[in-house]
């Protein structure tokens, strides 16, 4: 009884302080009117973005870990808290452990790849005067490139009887492979189409790292007797790089852990679980199997993951701000 | 980095062209491979050949089967307007968001910058499964609407809008007013096309985004009307079975080529744009 009563008085007195505030605010000072005008504005503004970046992100993400503690399954109208029980499954499951294993791989074969190509071919398009243009839009023509479509013409030059890969090796006396269709081979092919395509990226990004480097330096290091190209990279170059190379490392890596595409249009996973990546998995399990605790478990997961490396790269662009 | 360059003697510049030339000749294979198979009978496809150019050319069949059996046209026509519509409201909703948050104070400005910065950490396959859901209570999915829905605001967007915006001085701000312009009349009027540079990133960046999208296509569309191109080229993959290789490279070829001929026009522009401003 007393709670309904303490709610009205409450509410009495809300009521009274709203009025109390309008009083106050028609007798205020302009600019207090004026600053309760501008935020009023402000939220008119702002309030469509407000109401969606609610209903598309905080929600969405809110519900999928709701999801993954919960047994509903889509379409089911009741469900219960199970805790931890679908984490239990996910990690449990040797499809899902063999997914997140390839993940892994696949991020430590494409990173350093990725890394080392893109520095190498903006080191050597920064050394000389001519084609700088022309270079740089051959190696990042990949990035831009529509993967579905690419990755079917990988698959013709990946083919086992037909494809140019195989003739090359053929011609030259090497064995060939069914690239896509072999377990040892299936991930790493998969890798090195992830390269290819990331490694402009990585270079436009190395690019403007060079770019970035105080001339003065080089001539400091010309006083200092390093005249040779190797010197000047090895003393200035290499060092300077190196916080634009831990902002390259962690953005090629979350680019890598959300590889889906090559996944989806070369193998399906397979052979086996072969080549089966954490983005796939999530796909296959909540929207092909329809098992939706086990796939939002498998979103938190990969949600865990990128907000990991998306706030330790964050931390790296402080810390360069910081020494500048 | 001139003087550093300049010194780098005759036989090393030459060392340079052979070496970039080289990984250039790797990265273009696939594309040039594509194209090659897109112009061969099935026989030459099939006899498996190193030259580049076929013998018998079989472009006009290939590319002719491309845009007739699968309904390439239609999926690109689907992609242009997905992309079109993505972007028109992306702007609608984040320039006037970005205006608030760079050039008004009112209270709760840091809390909804907070919820941009967390709303660009999020990588957007997480939010597939309960957006799926959404589209299925509001009785969208397999429709246009279900392509467009969960990009029409875009954190980065409202993020570079508000980046850009800060930059212009106040002074600007004031002048408008005393000319007695709104407050929105302000953002579409003054600060929208003095970012020009910005709203131009960012239109690269979305429809780069969103015309290369496979994962969302993938869960909101069935019909083949409605697929944009990626998902309708993974379609006409399948029905064909891989074994009509040159309509599949001919259709690759046309999904491909409108970015790479945007790419080529506007390089430093596409740059910018796709690594999302860390570039300049």
């Amino acid at each position: 009884m007393s709670r309904p009563a303490a709610t009205m008085e409450s509410a009495g007195t809300m009521a009274q302080a709203g009025d109390r505030g309008a009083s106050q605010l028609l007798s205020a000072s302009p600019a207090k009117r004026r600053a309760f005008a501008e935020g009023a504005t402000a939220w008119m503004l702002a309030g469509l973005a407000v109401f969606l970046l609610l209903a598309l992100f905080f929600v969405p993400v809110l519900g999928v870990v709701l999801i993954a503690l919960t047994d509903w399954q889509f379409g089911s109208a009741s469900f219960s808290f199970v805790g931890l029980a679908n984490f239990r499954e996910v990690f449990t499951d040797q499809g899902f452990r063999a997914s997140l294993l390839n993940t892994i791989l696949y991020v430590l074969i494409v990173v350093p790849g990725t890394v080392v190509s893109g520095l190498a071919i903006a080191l050597l398009i920064e050394s000389g005067r001519s084609c700088r243009a022309f270079y740089r839009a051959i190696h990042f023509l990949p990035f831009m490139a529509t993967l579905t479509a690419m990755a079917i013409a990988w698959e013709a030059l990946l083919h086992p009887t037909i494809g140019l890969i195989n003739q090359t090796l053929a011609a030259m006396g090497l064995p060939t492979a069914n690239w896509l269709r072999d377990e040892n081979t299936a991930l790493p092919v998969l890798a090195v189409i992830g390269i290819w395509q990331n490694l402009g990226y990585a270079m436009v990004l190395f690019l403007a790292g060079l770019k970035s480097i105080p001339q003065d330096l080089y001539d400091a290091a010309n006083v200092d007797g390093a005249d040779m190209w190797l010197d000047r990279l090895r003393t200035v170059t290499l060092p300077m790089l190196g916080p634009v190379t831990m902002f390259v490392v962690i953005v090629v890596a979350l680019r890598a852990f959300e590889a889906f595409d090559t996944v989806k249009v070369l193998t399906q996973g397979g052979p086996g679980h072969a080549s089966e990546l954490l983005l796939y998995t999530l796909y296959r399990e909540s929207f092909e199997y329809l098992r939706t605790g086990y796939g939002a478990a498998v979103a938190v997961v990969f949600l865990l993951i990128v907000v990991t490396l998306t706030l330790v790269q964050t931390r790296i662009v402080d810390k360069k701000v910081h020494y500048q | 980095m001139s003087q550093a360059s300049s010194s780098l003697s005759m036989p090393s510049g030459i060392l340079r062209h052979a070496v970039l030339l080289l990984t250039g000749a790797v990265i273009l294979l696939p594309f040039v491979w594509m194209i090659s198979l897109s112009i061969k009978p099935p026989g030459e496809i099939f006899r498996a050949s190193f030259s580049f150019w076929p013998t018998h050319f079989y472009g006009i069949e290939n590319y002719g089967k491309a845009l007739t059996e699968a309904p390439l046209p239609r999926y690109m026509g689907n992609g242009l307007l997905v992309c079109a519509l993505i972007l028109i409201l992306q702007v609608l909703v984040c320039a006037p968001c970005a205006y608030a948050l760079a050039k008004l104070r009112f209270a709760g400005r840091d809390l909804l910058f907070g919820m941009v910065l967390i709303g660009l950490l999020l990588p957007h396959q997480v939010l597939s499964l309960p957006l799926f859901i959404l589209g299925y209570q509001l009785g969208i999915l397999n429709t246009y609407a279900a392509l467009i829905f969960p990009y029409v605001v875009s954190p980065f967007g409202i993020f570079l809008f508000r980046q850009f915006f800060k930059t212009i001085p106040d002074d600007v701000v004031h002048a408008a007013r005393l000319d007695g312009l709104s407050e929105l009349s302000i953002v579409w009027k003054i600060m929208v096309p003095m970012a020009a540079p910005a709203l131009a990133a960012f239109s690269i960046f979305s429809v780069v985004g969103h015309w290369n999208d496979l994962f969302w296509p993938l869960i909101a569309v069935r019909d083949e009307s409605l697929m944009p191109p990626p998902l309708g080229i993974m379609a006409f993959k399948s029905e064909e079975a891989g074994n009509d290789y040159g309509p599949l490279m001919a259709a690759s070829t046309l999904v491909v080529l409108p970015l790479v001929i945007a790419f080529l026009a506007a390089q430093k522009w596409f740059v910018e744009g796709i690594t999302g401003g860390a570039v300049k």
